[in-house]
Parts: structure tokens; C-alpha cells; sequence
């Protein structure tokens, strides 16, 4: 077995041993779509026609919050500085990391979403642009944000500096993501925002995994 | 109980063992810690960076290591330059930082095998006997979080024994263990020297009872 797929394994076993890590941008997620209709008008018509967004918000902020511990851990146990150590290749590395946060935290997002989203009453029409939407979507979130995050992962406090960094970047997915739902319920063709994100996925996935590998290098190499 | 296989395995290696720094000098903070340093590696050496906090000892070992590339002058392995064969290095040395890369949630036997992940040869039974020869039989399945600190070390080290390279780089690996463990760490350095393997390490320990020591000292010019 080779030390990206050790990893990869290694990880997940943490994750299921700390359940708490990932449940709680889970938690968070949920909070936000159970209290926006209390909070706003609690007539449907009203929130049938806000959920696509609030949804897309609600997932982005969870995912957000989730950022901030990618590769904290590993830099303040040395585990970083193993990776570095072994010669193997850091996009790889990278990439398994990514992968990893996805599979804790944009996957249970895109499952429990459609789930959600009756409690904002989305149009019907809507629920499977909702499900592709996050789909796409959030591994470009969890990729997006590795870069911050690995930016940011030797500063004290970093928390507030990786939104600032990646909320700016962010923003394209959400109007996106959020435009195709939007769209779906109102009966219209959403394919072309589908496309947009497909395309940014592939993107970011080619890319970011460079930048992430450098900014980690970066800051061991201190 | 002696681990026949990884020594077997080394003597396989060290038929060369060639690390050189050529005119080496770092800066940190405008503070020079060592300037035009000459330092020469060889099969059976055992080398201890000796010198006051502060003095740069982890930083030389860590630029030895190809970790830190912030510095003038050149490492060579084998007469090239390390960051142009770091592949072929890292395979051929052992670098264990004062962080020691243990998870605390894992187990010592799942900690050990994320570290060999990338050596196919090591078998299972290896690291049942490495926790062994380190006195942690009946801790396999312990999570690292209910060892002590001592024990955590120790977890660490059982590397020593399974992983099959001859330069071994340490960086104050003495820290927290009792006097058996001392004794110990110092009869398996002696050992690997013996067997044709390289040790570099920073300690405030004396290590005078091991034969072929040599000690180069950092700080001493202010």
C-alpha cells in the first residue's frame, strides 16, 4: 500500500473515531435550515422562493467551518513534516486530503440536503438540480478551500484569515450552484449552470492540488 | 528478542552512504547560526550535533534532511545535490523530528503502519515484534492518547527497527524516555553503527560510551 492511500485510510479512521469533528458543520448545516423559517415568514410561497439560496449558503458556511482543522493537526503533530520526509509526491498528497474532507464533509452535505430542503419547501421540480448541484459543487468547495487552509494551517488563529481568503473565491460556485436550483424551480432549463461547475471541478482539481502542495511547503520549510 | 530481518536488510544498503554539505550557511532572523560549514558523512559514522538552545541543531539536521531549503551552499548525496534526487534520498533515510507524527486516536500498531506504508517489504509480524523489543507488548491496541509521554516516544522509535534505511537522522530522540530507554536507544545506535549504518542526531545527552562518536559543535562563535 502505498502512503497516499495509507493516508487516505488512516484518515477516515480518524474521522470515525471523531465523529464530532465533522457532525458539527453537519449540525450547523441543519440549525441554519431548521431556524430560517422561523426567523423569516413561515408562508411557503415565501420560502419556496428563497430556498435555493439559503441552502447554498447554509452549505458553503458548513463547509467553511470545517476548513479550518484540513491540515492543522498534521502540521502541529509533525505528520506534515513526515509527508515531506517520504519524497512521495505532495499533489498526491494533496488531492487523498481533499478527497478525504470531501467524504466527511461535502458528501453527508449533498445527502441530507434534498432532506432539508423540505423544510424550505423547494419547488419539487428542484430537488435533483439541488442533489447535482452540491455534487459538483462542494468538492470544489473542499478544493477551493485546501488551498486556504494550507495557507493558513502554521498561523495562530488562522480561522478568520481563510474566510477571507477563500470566501472571494467561493462566490462564483454559489451563484452558480445556487442560480441552477433556482432555476430548476422555476421550471427552466439548468443545464448550462451544471456545466459551469463541472468545468470549475475540473479545473480546481487540476490546479489547486499544485497550490496546496506549495503553501504546505511553504510552511514547513521555515 | 533481536530483530534478525531489518538488520539483514541494511547491511544490504549501507554498501554506500555518502551525505556531504559543501560551504552551508543559514541565517535566521539576521542571527548567522553556522556560516560556510564543511561536513563530510560517511558509512559508519555516528554523528551528534552538539550545542546551546538556540544554536541551529535542528535546523542543520532538518536541512540535512532536505526539509528546509532556506539556505546558501549545497547538501549532496551521493555527489548530487539532494533536492535533484530527493526520491532516491528520502528512501534512504529515516528523519524523526522532536514532533514524533503520532495520532493520538490511533493505536501504536496503526501509527506503525501508516509509517511503512511505502515499504512493501515490511511485514506485519515486524511491527508486532518492534512494540515488543520497545516494551509495549500489550499496548498494540491502546489508543496513542492513553500512553504516556515516554510510551509515545517509544512508538516513535520502533521505526528504528523496521524501517530498512542506513542514514538515520534524529532529532533529540532521548526526549522523555526513562533510563532503560536511554540504555536502550543507545545500544541500537551502536548497533546500526556497527551493522554499516550512518547516525545523525542532536542531543544534550552524552553519548560518550558509543565508539566512533564524533561531535560537531554549533553556537560557539558569537
Amino acid at each position: 500500500m502505498s502512503l497516499v492511500t495509507a493516508t487516505i485510510k488512516r484518515d477516515l479512521v480518524i474521522a470515525a473515531r471523531n465523529p464530532g469533528e465533522w457532525l458539527n458543520p453537519l449540525m450547523f448545516f441543519l440549525m441554519v435550515l431548521a431556524l430560517f423559517p422561523l426567523a423569516v415568514d413561515p408562508d411557503p410561497k415565501f420560502l419556496s422562493k428563497i430556498a435555493a439560496g439559503v441552502v447554498w449558503v447554509a452549505a458553503l458556511l458548513a463547509t467553511l467551518l470545517s476548513l479550518d482543522a484540513l491540515f492543522k493537526a498534521d502540521v502541529e503533530d509533525g505528520t506534515l513534516e513526515q509527508w515531506l520526509a517520504s519524497g512521495e509526491s505532495l499533489f498526491a498528497m494533496a488531492l487523498g486530503k481533499v478527497f478525504v474532507h470531501w467524504c466527511i464533509s461535502g458528501l453527508p452535505l449533498t445527502l441530507v440536503a434534498p432532506l432539508l430542503a423540505l423544510m424550505m419547501n423547494l419547488p419539487d421540480e428542484a430537488y435533483s438540480a439541488l442533489f447535482f448541484s452540491l455534487l459538483l459543487g462542494t468538492p470544489i468547495l473542499s478544493l477551493l478551500g485546501a488551498v486556504g487552509a494550507a495557507l493558513t494551517a502554521g498561523v495562530r488563529s488562522g480561522g478568520l484569515l481563510l474566510s477571507l481568503v477563500i470566501l472571494p473565491l467561493y462566490i462564483p460556485i454559489l451563484i452558480f450552484g445556487a442560480s441552477a436550483v433556482y432555476h430548476a424551480g422555476i421550471e427552466m432549463e439548468y443545464v448550462g449552470q451544471l456545466g459551469f461547475l463541472a468545468s470549475f471541478l475540473c479545473l480546481s482539481m487540476t490546479l489547486a492540488p499544485f497550490a496546496v502542495a506549495g503553501a504546505l511547503k511553504l510552511n514547513l520549510s521555515r | 528478542m533481536p530483530l534478525s530481518r531489518p538488520i539483514d536488510q541494511l547491511n544490504r544498503f549501507t554498501a554506500h552512504c555518502d551525505l556531504s554539505a559543501h560551504q552551508v550557511s543559514c541565517e535566521r532572523d539576521d542571527r548567522i547560526l553556522f556560516e560556510n560549514l564543511d561536513l563530510s558523512i560517511n558509512k559508519g559514522d555516528l554523528i551528534q550535533l552538539v550545542g546551546p538552545n538556540g544554536a541551529g541543531k535542528t535546523t542543520l539536521l532538518r536541512l540535512l534532511a532536505g526539509l528546509n531549503q532556506d539556505f546558501d551552499g549545497e547538501v549532496r548525496w551521493h555527489g548530487k545535490n539532494i533536492q535533484q534526487c530527493f526520491q532516491d534520498y528520502a528512501r534512504q533515510r529515516l528523519y524523526i523530528g522532536h514532533l514524533s507524527a503520532i495520532k493520538k486516536v490511533l493505536t501504536p500498531l496503526e501509527n506503525l503502519r501508516w509509517f511503512v506504508s511505502s515499504w512493501p517489504q515490511v511485514k506485519e509480524d515486524d511491527l508486532w515484534q518492534a512494540l515488543e523489543e520497545v516494551t509495549l507488548a500489550g499496548y498494540e491496541d491502546v489508543p496513542c492518547q492513553q500512553l504516556s509521554a515516554g510510551q509515545q516516544r517509544r512508538v516513535a522509535l520502533a521505526r528504528l527497527l523496521i524501517t530498512p534505511t542506513p542514514l538515520w537522522i534524529l532529532d533529540e530522540p532521548f526526549t522523555a524516555l526513562d533510563k532503560a530507554g536511554v540504555a536502550w536507544l543507545e545500544g541500537h545506535l551502536a548497533r546500526h553503527v556497527s551493522a554499516g549504518g550512518t547516525v545523525l542526531i542532536t542531543s544534550h545527552h552524552a553519548l560518550s560510551e558509543i565508539p566512533g562518536l564524533r561531535q560537531i559543535e554549533l553556537g560557539v562563535q558569537k
